[in-house]
């Protein structure tokens, strides 16, 4: 990797499967080490979150998005940060959301981080670039 | 570093969707941190400027109290996008107050971070 190369922060508005958002977002990613750079920061917000379900079970013949983030997260070891608002909302919880929520199972767990928008914020202001994947 | 300008870009409908208030919700939490962003309401997203606008569709707060709430935290004017506007045959007129027209590649130009919702 190259030490001028930038870091980008990706803020993940799509849910999987029914939408381009996060495919793109992944290809993204993971096309940036060739060019120098790297992902630091991945921001799953609005239906988004959905990457971050931990039960995700697609055909065998699709790709596996869950998975290709973890990829993500050990090659380039970037953060996969998770809005609590839009997440719990939408029935995605860690353990600790789970319990205090009084569920008997968590749907989100590590590399996911539950994190709040101050987060997107301090990744726009920190990274060199901020790229938006929406619907 | 820190200094950086933010744009929040808000390209959906007020209603149908959450897509406005997550966007201003964003804007908002810019301003707690001492970055107030600037506003833009392009394509779909000048609908939400309307004035006289009720409560949302999907049982949620609207979005109109949040927009004219903004200028409390150094959020303003809202801007809008002309054409966008006229696309949709309608007029600055029937905008809420604290309205301006931008134009957006001058914004996006002047913006360090752009975020679009």
């Amino acid at each position: 990797m190259v030490s001028q190369g930038l870091t980008y922060a990706l803020m993940v508005q799509g849910t999987p499967y029914s939408q381009q958002a996060s495919h793109s977002a992944l290809r993204f990613a993971e096309a940036l080490p060739a060019q120098g750079h790297r992902v630091a920061t991945v921001f799953f917000y609005h239906d988004g979150v959905y990457n971050a379900a931990s039960m995700m079970t697609p055909p065998r013949d699709e790709p596996h998005l869950l998975e290709r983030w973890r990829a993500l997260h050990q090659t380039q070891q970037c953060e996969l940060l998770v809005c609590v608002a839009s997440a719990v909302r939408r029935g995605l919880l860690d353990e600790g959301e789970a319990r205090r929520h009084g569920h008997s199972h968590s749907t989100l767990e590590a590399p996911f981080e539950l994190t709040g928008l101050g987060q997107l914020m301090q990744a726009a202001l920190h990274h060199d670039r901020l790229i938006t994947f929406a619907p | 570093m820190d200094s950086k300008s933010i744009l929040v870009i808000v390209r959906h409908p007020p209603h149908g969707s959450s897509w406005v208030r997550e966007g201003l919700e964003t804007a908002l939490v810019g301003a707690a941190l001492s970055h107030p962003p600037t506003i833009l309401f392009s394509g779909d997203g000048v609908l939400a400027l309307l004035s006289h606008q009720q409560r949302g569709a999907l049982g949620q707060k609207g979005s109109a109290a949040m927009l004219e709430g903004l200028s409390f935290y150094d959020i303003e004017p809202l801007w809008y996008d002309q054409r966008s506007l006229e696309d949709r045959g309608l007029d600055v007129d029937q905008l809420m107050s604290g309205c301006q027209q931008a134009c957006i590649a001058d914004m996006i130009a002047r913006h360090d971070v752009v975020m679009s919702f």
